[in-house]
């Protein structure tokens, strides 16, 4: 008998589904091995489309799986049921106690003669769209590039989407009478096709291919309809079918796929399959939401469960080239004597059409075209009764969800189970909600459904900044900006109460700055300032400061080096390199700081802002000047940028680096903008961050010149200071951003809120104001004067304050604590 | 002993003075106009810092918070508010003549 530690799991099939039971299984004491045909790890497949955007592999790629054995690039050829082996394509033998099929489906091409020709593909994998993306480039046609998509359905629209990604109109060709007719009725697959064709596709419904013939460099294809199409590309995504090569001599469902039971089990009991590759109970499923659910039933099995499909929820929501398009439950009205409640709004380009059951009570399904932001309400309201608002004309849709309401159908967790894990205090945030409830953690489309839980049960935090003012620091903004208010005491009398505190007076400082209104230690500025900010240095744990000079881009002459090396020697000031690309001088007391500022002033330092929720640094490699790879100055945009911004006072740190070609030397995309040079221009991405919870950034715009690029950074800062709470990064500001990304690249690229030419002007002007805080404290006896350890002994220094000698320099000695009680 | 002239001070910007036996006091100057003198040592830190630190209210309660870790000590009684058993030293302090003196 096999002990209970030394099992072995075998998957087959390393896509979304397999991913997905190593993941789920991962503490478990199975010893996992799993085969990949593919040599790169598990990716998003459902995001495949874009991959244009970046051509980034690891933008799509899953999170790496520990805990297994992933033999990647290795196809399983054989399987022995007899001897309970798997045999890889290098010969490897390995021993299951149990086996899981996972290798998904094979796109299905239609017999079209010429299918085969060089310039036709299929649509499935990152490889297929590498190929698709060479046959584009090699089309040396002028102009516009042309394409054909043959089929309509949510995968051949994903196909066109990737192709205009490069920049080719597609022809959609779809054999049924509208496009997407799995998900979609003709009401709401007219108002699509109206929607999409205004994004330079030409669509054509109820015809097909019916040849592909090769005319010199160009591929002419007839349609059934008699129209010839002139083509660079053609992309067959008629749909898809099991992936059943690997001969097991187990039984084939009717439409293919590994016949298993409900609990996934082929008639073999130590083999299962799940994903598309399964046919459960006879029915093969082509969603990513069922296939979870099947990798969630068989680890539940082979854990000693009995959990069994629970059926699946065919529902889709989706945003098809920047179209919502939702169905769900019985959208075709199949069901006998279903009524349908339609609202088809052509002028707002907005289609909803409601099932009922015969006597209009209960909910059966809905298609939602342009507009599906009700689809999380309706969705779980299927089978259920249905409010008679919804089927009033312009009913209201925010309805009440009953609490047995499946919210996460990809995991079945109820309205129940969320709401009590929030109120009994275990979840107060969606991330707590994933991790307690498995909500969520499917495909994903009901997190805004647990936000809005969590916000019914009460749990929404208090936008207000502190107990001195009720609103939160983007509203704050809007105040300071509208009213003109220069002093904080004018703001928290009109608009606060009390005095204020350390977190509300730098946070009104800082929004001050970022509006103009002079040197930040002004008169009616100074004593808002957080001690960094007030010294115009960073505060050490001794009660000293260090010094960091600006080095734009990491780029320093020898003759500034030599004087940092001197002013550090003189002053006895530790001295280390930052991770940012220049130098940090510390052990300086406060009386010292002016003495400091004026040699490195005069030597044309200014100040580097490390001390400041203001600009950083702009790090960069040193790209085409010296690099035998580079390919854009990267050098010399990363110092344009990094004298464009400094000083710009933000609700945190900004950080951003130029990297010279993809190789990422500057590392640019963990930073809160960072620039990638192409072969074009510039790569611009956002929302990166080391840190405590490292994130990449993510692609905003690609292949911009240097003035458009400057244009987009400049309205995406603007944007993030008026907007983002207190001490928030980019990163967690984009992640909480209603609309994400997508609603971002709408503010700042699209203009659709009408606000980018005044945050343009807003950054204009801070670029023309900027001067040197250093020096400005300088130039001003009264500054100045603060820079003094004790008020009736100046020039005295701080006794309390001294050092010691490791490895040849100074470090503070550590300070007497005084036990503190706690 | 003597601080400073009066008009040295502003409101809610603390300054530090040094005591003949080296020690060191921090004075502040609340936006209502009362004086208070605290010794400078942050207890949490270490560091003679506490003149620097932020002055505001919590509560409605005039306090003055620490540059290094954050806590806030109240200005009249030296009570450190996130611990209570904590606090530091209050010093007597008054102007004589335009003149702040510690007594």
């Amino acid at each position: 008998m096999t002990s209970l530690s030394s099992r072995t799991l075998v998957v087959i099939g390393n896509g979304m589904v397999g991913h997905r039971l190593v993941e789920i299984l991962r503490d478990s004491s199975w010893r996992i091995v799993v085969f990949g045909e593919e040599s790169r790890p598990a990716y998003d497949r459902v995001a495949l489309s874009s991959y244009v955007d970046s051509w980034d592999s690891a933008d799509l790629e899953l999170p790496a799986l520990s805990g297994c054995e992933l033999r990647l690039g290795e196809k399983a050829v054989s399987v022995d049921r007899d001897r309970k082996v798997v045999v890889g394509a290098s010969g490897v033998e390995i021993s299951y106690d149990a086996l899981v099929l996972a290798t998904g489906s094979v796109p299905f091409v239609p017999p079209v003669p010429g299918r085969d020709l060089p310039g036709c593909h299929v649509y499935r994998t990152i490889d297929d769209l590498d190929e698709i993306r060479a046959t584009v480039e090699a089309a040396s046609r002028p102009g516009r590039r042309s394409g054909m998509v043959l089929g309509g359905g949510l995968l051949g629209l994903e196909a066109a989407n990737a192709l205009r990604g490069m920049g080719v109109s597609p022809h959609v060709v779809e054999l049924a009478p509208r496009l997407m007719p799995i998900q979609v009725d003709d009401g709401g697959a007219a108002l699509l096709k109206r929607l999409v064709e205004k994004l330079d596709l030409t669509v054509h419904t109820g015809t097909s291919a019916s040849s592909i013939e090769r005319d010199g460099t160009r591929l002419i294809a007839k349609l059934a309809s008699g129209l010839e199409l002139d083509l660079d590309v053609v992309v067959f995504s008629a749909g898809i079918r099991p992936r059943t090569d690997l001969d097991l001599g187990l039984e084939l469902g009717p439409r293919g796929g590994y016949l298993v039971d409900a609990a996934c089990r082929t008639s073999d009991p130590h083999v299962f399959a799940i994903g598309e590759c399964a046919a459960v109970e006879g029915v093969t499923y082509g969603l990513v939401a069922p296939g979870y659910s099947m990798a969630e039933v068989v680890a539940d099995q082979i854990s000693g469960g009995a959990r069994a499909f629970p059926g699946a929820d065919v529902s889709t929501k989706l945003k098809l080239l920047g179209v919502d398009v939702a169905s769900f439950g019985d959208a075709h009205a199949a069901t006998e004597g279903a009524l349908e409640v339609v609202v088809n709004n052509a002028v707002a380009g907005t289609y909803s059409k409601l099932v009922v059951s015969d006597d209009a009570r209960i909910l059966l399904g809905g298609v939602l075209v342009g507009d599906a932001s009700s689809y999380l309400s309706l969705r779980p309201l299927v089978g259920k009764e249905v409010p008679a608002a919804l089927l009033q004309p312009g009913g209201a849709v925010d309805v009440e969800m009953p609490a047995d309401a499946q919210v996460c159908s990809c995991l079945a967790v109820t309205k129940q189970t969320i709401t009590d894990a929030i109120q009994s205090g275990v979840a107060c945030d969606v991330a707590e909600l994933k991790a307690c409830t498995k909500a969520g953690t499917g495909c994903g489309s009901c997190v805004p459904m647990l936000k809005k839980l969590l916000t019914e049960c009460g749990v929404e935090q208090s936008k207000a900044l502190c107990e001195h003012f009720t609103y939160s620091r983007a509203e704050l903004f809007e105040i300071i900006r509208a009213t003109r208010v220069t002093t904080f005491s004018a703001l928290v009398e009109k608009h606060g109460t009390g005095r204020g505190c350390d977190i509300c007076k730098p946070a009104v400082a800082s929004i001050l700055a970022s509006l103009g209104n002079g040197h930040i230690l002004g008169e009616a500025q100074v004593s808002l300032q957080d001690t960094n900010d007030k010294f115009l240095a960073n505060l050490q744990r001794n009660g000293t400061y260090s010094v960091v000079p600006r080095i734009p881009g990491g780029e320093i002459t020898p003759e500034k080096l030599i004087v940092i090396g001197e002013v550090a020697r003189d002053y006895g000031l530790y001295t280390k390199i930052t991770g940012g690309q220049r130098i940090d001088l510390f052990g300086a007391t406060v009386d010292q700081l002016p003495e400091i500022w004026r040699r490195l002033v005069d030597a044309g330092f200014e100040s580097g802002h490390a001390y400041g929720k203001s600009l950083r640094t702009v790090k960069s490699c040193v790209g085409t000047t010296w690099c035998r790879y580079g390919v854009q100055d990267s050098v010399g945009l990363a110092i344009e940028l990094e004298l464009r911004y400094r000083g710009l006072r933000s609700p945190h740190k900004l950080k951003s680096a130029v990297s010279g070609c993809a190789r990422e030397c500057a590392e640019a995309r963990g930073k809160d903008f960072g620039v990638i040079a192409t072969e074009n221009g510039w790569n611009l991405y956002v929302g990166g961050n080391g840190g405590f919870t490292p994130r990449h950034a993510d692609l905003l715009v690609s292949d911009v010149d240097t003035e458009e690029l400057i244009r987009i950074i400049d309205r995406f800062l603007m944007f993030y200071i008026r907007t983002a709470d207190r001490l928030q990064r980019t990163s967690v500001w984009l992640e909480g951003l209603d609309g994400g990304l997508d609603h971002l690249r709408e503010v700042v690229v699209d203009d659709k809120l009408g606000i980018c030419a005044e945050l343009e002007t807003a950054m204009e002007s801070h670029v023309s104001d900027y001067a040197d805080e250093w020096r400005g404290v300088l130039e001003d006896p009264e500054k100045l004067a603060r820079f003094t350890s004790f008020v009736n002994a100046p020039g005295v220094p701080d006794p309390s304050i001294s050092f010691r000698a490791e490895r040849g320099q100074r470090v503070p000695v550590s300070l007497g604590i005084p036990e503190v009680v706690r | 002993m003597i601080v400073c002239d009066f008009d040295v001070l502003r409101p809610e910007q603390g300054v530090a003075a040094l005591l003949p036996d080296g020690s060191q006091v921090a004075v502040f100057l609340t936006a209502e106009g009362s004086l208070h003198a605290l010794d400078n040592i942050d207890p949490f830190s270490g560091a003679a810092v506490l003149s620097r630190g932020i002055v505001g209210d919590r509560g409605g309660v005039p306090v003055v918070v620490s540059p290094v870790y954050k806590q806030a000590f109240e200005l009249a009684t030296g009570k450190c508010l996130e611990e209570p058993s904590v606090s530091v030293a209050v010093h007597q302090v008054r102007v004589r003549d335009g003149v702040v003196e510690l007594t």
